[in-house]
């Protein structure tokens, strides 16, 4: 019996490639605090996460990570409104930041352990 | 890989901010430089932030990162202050002197701004770095 890394990683590898992405944009978001009309985005982590999910469980795994590109970086929606149409408020982009750190960390984590669990299997101990 | 546009955005940001502080810098510098005309009277100066996104051939609109960048640095059309001062050996013949139109608190403020947008860009920087550091150590030990 094979092992197939894409299985036995379960979502691991799709959930910190999403997360790196999404340092991006809140990267991004917060280079752009004081940029006119600048936008703030985030992504709607569960969504894309279900996606790629279901892209597993269809057995499109190995494709999965590309798919994730497919997903939308939705518009925040400011607490307060600022006249210049810049939507970044900054105590909001760094909480997510912060929190997006360490689920990134969570992730990385996981994905440690999983692969410790391979080398104990693989090595037969 | 995304840290490496992490890191040219985080960078873009505090460059844009370092152009930024510069203008507070010479506004304040030169908030009573005095001059005999209209024209020859320092204006006091802000630079125009714009986002550039970036360009990815293979998604539409996740993971595009949009870095800094400044557009122009422009002159403010505020009015000069114009003082009289006679026995200032700039005064024009109406013994009048023209003051920059440098507003002080504002330039102040600007630069706490300024410096605490620099420095929650170091900050950015700095954990970006860290994730990067732990991925390196994936499946060790």
């Amino acid at each position: 019996m094979g092992i197939r890394f894409d299985k036995a990683l379960d979502i691991h590898p799709e959930a910190l490639a999403m997360r790196a992405q999404r340092t991006k944009i809140l990267a991004s978001n917060i280079a752009n605090e004081n940029t006119p009309g600048y936008q703030a985005r985030d992504i709607d982590f569960s969504a894309s996460l279900q996606r790629a999910q279901g892209d597993l469980a269809d057995g499109f795994g190995a494709g999965a990570g590309a798919d994730l590109d497919a997903g939308q970086a939705l518009y925040r929606v400011p607490n307060h409104p600022s006249q210049d149409g810049n939507t970044v408020e900054l105590g909001v982009e760094q909480a997510a930041f912060s929190q997006n750190a360490s689920d990134f960390q969570t992730s990385l984590t996981f994905l440690n352990m999983k692969l410790k669990g391979l080398a104990k299997a693989i090595s037969g101990q | 890989m995304s840290f490496r546009d992490i890191a040219a955005i985080a960078g873009s940001a505090m460059t844009a901010q370092t152009v930024r502080l510069n203008t507070v810098a010479s506004n304040l510098a030169n908030a009573q430089s005095a001059a005999s005309t209209a024209d020859a009277t320092y204006h006091a100066r802000k630079p125009v932030f714009a986002s550039v996104f970036d360009q990815q051939a293979f998604s539409d609109d996740i993971g595009r990162g949009a870095r800094v960048r400044v557009l122009d640095v422009v002159q403010s059309t505020e009015p000069l202050r114009k003082a009289y001062e006679p026995d200032n050996p700039l005064a024009n013949a109406d013994g009048e002197v023209f003051y920059p139109n440098v507003n002080s608190v504002a330039e102040m403020t600007d630069m706490m701004s300024a410096s605490r947008a620099f420095e929650t860009n170091v900050e950015v920087l700095g954990r970006v770095k860290a994730m990067q550091n732990a991925i390196l150590k994936l499946g060790e030990g």
